[in-house]
């Protein structure tokens, strides 16, 4: 009665990356009113600036009362401004910060910039211009829970995982890519692209230039496309820097490839780098014309508010409050990863090394009783349960090793991540102390089986 | 060259139809009172834009609202982070009470079962993702909104089937016409998931009673297809009856509820198309559910949720908007069909809506479609005016035209009025008098209710709205 994608659950929320949500929402913790409830780990966001942009807001009234330099009201043009090659202005600013954000190495015509209600619906626009329907893009693991409903479910298209792996720090190595692309055509799947998220979520990690230029020889090899998920560009907060996709394809070597533009495509948003997941504010860059004009058209179905983007082109044309806004909150990222970080050492939990994002990748597989995703989806309960951190298991993110889990630190303030690192080490300390009970009361069963076959021998001895 | 995809390359998107030429033109040459006297007037733009002063100063009194200024900043950082696809609480009651108030609080909304969309060109979407799988069909009634050529079928792959609708019966929907496409399509193997009308009607203006309606639930009902009710002019009823909902209908008739989805937004009733504010109401939960998965897609902008919410919290403002607009709207429509049959054109008797869906039958050169295309093109280099030919609207008579009449001020459409009447002259279609005369006529006599009668005079009275260029589309250097 209903379509099959209504009936099926090709949505991806069944997975624990969701469930973890459902079971928090149900046992929030709150410093003052929920001091035992369950603590928010799951959840990519970036809570450490606001108060920077709430002091640009006060600082701006004009603009807060909806009005033009000249003090006229511009509600009503807000209000019927409904075209979809969006807010001139606006793209202007997104693209000079866009740039801002690659250190200026690149830069970025608004004219080939398409706006979307978040990244969610800019990866599901992009996919719906590049690929058809029984279609396939590779995908590096482990990748956004998020992406089987972005780049599947309303798409029709396949995912052919490229399966990366702790023994190279879960890089992208060219034999995973040409495995991938081999498993595919055996699936008899046509391949039209590779989406990697780079900052990687959830690694935290960022790619090097070879590397991005080795996909890129890839793609041109294939004849296929390049999307670059780069919606974490500013939450670089260490070295080495941040490059861009875009930088990479400059190189005078790639650049003899004449069309090898016109298959590199950049997802973009505003949700983590300046922390307005509410807003909605995504976009696609790309030099392809065809492109830009199907995702154009297919931009009415998810717009920017224009009151939005009213907003926002005041607040990113203030250069001042972009770069200080830059700086500070790339700063707090990085004491606030450190503090997780040192935390979780000091209870004998080992962080992938990451200079991005709002997480880290964290190898919990000693905690494991087996090496198996059964023993971590029961290491993630007991954490869930327990503990009280929703923290996300690596299976959700189709990690192909179990024991690692992505743990969030931009989405609290100081405090609650302490106690979480409490909890951490009370967990830690509990599954150590009963280990060490196990393995005592195992010893001594074991001490005792053996002395008691030691007599049975020693009896049939004398009763020889 | 890497492949692009079918869907991106094709022509799904709906823009090569003259409904979108018409607003080329436009855009290559527009209307300006001052800057450009001799530029198109747009009428292909179904805009509200009669009441944007009395929201202007609801927002003046109510900084609150947003959540930019300093009454409201303290709730920028909460509205800046939420981002569940629920949406705020307070805004999903806020629009719940709003369609109630529209429908005369004659019927009740969950807000539970309120689910945004990237306005209503995600709903329509939304809904056909939900509801058909691709190659499967709904009916819809023709003329219908072009939009829908895209909205429903792009990247869905779901099908069209027209049910055919003509001027013999002033475009009524009837069984008959349901039950032959219907059978028509069983016939060619379309598998039919569902039936789309638009109430009250894009382009016509008009509105089902509730006999139609209960007959078009019972055919749904027979032939276990969805219903997917298009609302979103539902406040701009402007004159008696009063609008009938599907929503007051399923209460007086049996049915299956799971057939039954609304699609809503603020973009017409309000006239806030650029907030992007659409609503998916179904009484399925299962539609419901995989809806709010979807609106994911297209969720409204938290800093939006908010404005709306409080806005549409504000009782009395509501109460007092809704009767305004309607009172602007009567105006409005009835000084423009009035003057219009005076030089001799008539349009469909309508009482809602935003546009007038004009007969130009007699002036055609011939019965055909090419006729109406001539006469199209002449109407916009000539007269020049953007009007949208019925045949964009899959008319099956040529002749027929949408013609917008609020999304301009007063002045805009007293030039609009006199082109039509120069052109009518030229063509020796009337013999039209001079225009002070037109103005001294006995006013009509009109069955208004007691809050909307008004004496012709007043028609020429209403409040001056300035539509200038939009500053927002110049760029600033």
């Amino acid at each position: 009665m209903l379509s099959s994608k209504a009936s099926s659950n090709c949505h991806g929320q069944d997975s624990l990356y969701f469930l973890g949500w459902q079971v928090y929402e149900k046992n929030p913790f709150h410093e003052v009113e929920n001091p035992t409830g369950i603590i928010q780990m799951g959840l990519a966001e970036n809570q450490l600036s606001f108060d920077l942009v709430e002091s640009w807001l006060r600082k701006n009234p004009d603009i807060m009362g909806l009005k033009n330099k000249d003090g006229e009201s511009v509600f009503r043009d807000l209000a019927l401004f409904q075209d979809y090659h969006g807010m001139p202005a606006f793209k202007n600013e997104l693209v000079e910060y866009m740039a801002k954000i690659r250190g200026n190495k690149v830069k970025f015509d608004p004219n080939n910039l398409v706006l979307a209600a978040g990244a969610t619906s800019a990866n599901e626009t992009l996919i719906f211009c590049l690929a058809d329907p029984g279609d396939a893009i590779l995908l590096p693991t482990p990748s956004y829970a998020g992406f089987d409903r972005d780049l599947k479910w309303r798409t029709g298209v396949e995912i052919v995982p490229i399966h990366c792996s702790s023994s190279n720090g879960f890089r992208i190595s060219m034999f995973a890519l040409e495995e991938a692309y081999e498993r595919a055509q055996k699936l008899d799947l046509k391949v039209k692209g590779v989406l990697i998220t780079n900052p990687s979520n959830p690694l935290g990690t960022t790619m090097t230039k070879d590397e991005l230029q080795s996909l890129i020889t890839f793609a041109i090899d294939k004849d296929i496309h390049l999307i670059s998920d780069e919606v974490f560009s500013g939450t670089v907060f260490d070295s080495p820097c941040f490059i861009s996709i875009m930088e990479a394809a400059m190189d005078s070597n790639l650049k003899r490839n004449t069309d090898v533009l016109s298959r590199i495509h950049i997802v973009y948003s505003l949700s983590k780098d300046l922390g307005l997941p509410g807003f909605r504010v995504g976009m696609i860059y790309s030099n392809n014309q065809t492109v830009v004009s199907a995702a154009t058209k297919m931009s009415s179905f998810g717009l920017v508010s224009s009151q939005t983007q009213y907003l926002l082109s005041y607040m990113l044309a203030n250069k001042k409050f972009t770069s200080n806004y830059m700086k500070r909150n790339q700063k707090r990222l990085k004491k606030r990863k450190e503090m997780l970080v040192s935390g979780l050492k000091k209870s004998g939990i080992n962080c992938l090394k990451s200079n991005a994002g709002l997480f880290c990748w964290v190898d919990m597989r000693h905690f494991l009783c087996s090496n198996t995703f059964e023993a971590e989806t029961d290491l993630w309960k007991k954490i869930l349960c327990e503990v009280g951190l929703n923290i996300s298991p690596g299976s959700s993110f189709h990690c192909s090793q179990p024991g690692w889990f992505r743990v969030c630190f931009a989405n609290m303030n100081q405090s609650t991540l302490q106690v979480a690192l409490r909890r951490i080490k009370d967990f830690v300390e509990r599954s150590r102390f009963n280990y060490q009970q196990n393995m005592t009361s195992l010893s001594r069963k074991l001490i005792s089986n053996w002395v008691r076959k030691l007599s049975s021998a020693d009896r049939e001895e004398q009763e020889r | 060259m890497a492949a692009i995809s079918k869907i991106a390359t094709g022509n799904g998107h709906g823009e090569n139809s003259a409904y979108f030429d018409g607003w080329k033109a436009y855009e290559t040459n527009p209307f300006h009172p001052t800057d450009r006297p001799d530029g198109v007037i747009q009428m292909g733009l179904a805009e509200n834009q009669l009441c944007f002063d009395f929201i202007e100063k609801w927002l003046m009194e109510h900084p609150e609202a947003s959540i930019c200024t300093a009454e409201g900043v303290s709730k920028f950082k909460e509205t800046a982070l939420f981002q569940d696809y629920h949406g705020i609480p307070e805004f999903r009651q806020a629009v719940a009470k709003f369609m109630g108030k529209v429908r005369g609080d004659r019927v009740k909304f969950d807000p539970d079962r309120i689910v945004m969309s990237g306005g209503a060109t995600g709903a329509h979407e939304m809904v056909a993702f939900c509801l058909a799988d691709p190659g499967e069909a709904f009916l819809v009634p023709t003329p219908y909104y072009p939009g829908f050529d895209r909205d429903l079928r792009w990247r869905t792959g779901v099908e069209l089937v027209p049910v055919v609708c003509d001027s013999a019966n002033d475009f009524k929907i009837t069984i008959d016409s349901l039950q032959s496409a219907y059978h028509k399509a069983q016939e060619a193997n379309i598998k039919i998931k569902g039936l789309l009308i638009t109430n009250p009607s894009n382009p016509l203006g008009t509105f089902m009673d509730k006999d139609t309606l209960k007959n078009i639930i019972n055919f749904v009902n027979e032939k276990n297809i969805h219903l997917i009710g298009d609302e979103i002019y539902a406040a701009t009823v402007f004159m008696e009856p009063e609008f009938v909902s599907i929503s007051e209908v399923i209460e007086e008739v049996e049915c299956n509820r799971d057939l039954i989805h609304i699609v809503y937004s603020l973009s017409k009733d309000m006239g806030f198309p650029g907030f992007r504010v659409g609503i998916v109401y179904s009484y399925n939960d299962t539609v419901t559910s995989c809806a709010r998965k979807m609106s994911s897609f297209g969720l409204v902008s938290s800093q939006t949720q908010h404005l709306i919410a409080t806005m549409l919290s504000n009782d009395e403002f509501i109460d007092n908007f809704v009767a305004e607009s309607r009172e602007r709207l009567f105006k409005r429509h009835k000084y423009f069909t009035w003057t219009l049959s005076q030089i001799g054109i008539c349009s469909l008797k309508s009482n809602a809506g935003l546009f007038i869906w004009m007969d130009l039958r007699k002036l055609l050169k011939e019965k055909t479609f090419e006729a109406e295309m001539d006469l199209w093109r002449l109407i916009i280099d000539e007269v020049k005016l953007n009007v949208s030919p019925g045949s964009s609207f899959h008319c099956h008579e040529p002749g027929w035209f949408r013609v917008c009449f609020a999304n301009m001020d007063d002045y805009t459409m007293e030039i609009a009025l006199s082109r039509i009447r120069n052109f009518m002259v030229k063509n020796n279609e009337t013999m039209v008098p001079p225009r002070n005369k037109l103005l001294r006529r006995t006013s009509l006599k009109l069955s208004l209710s007691r809050s909307l009668s008004r004496k012709m005079d007043d028609f020429i009275m209403s409040p001056s709205i300035m539509s200038p260029q939009s500053p927002l589309v110049q760029a600033r250097t």
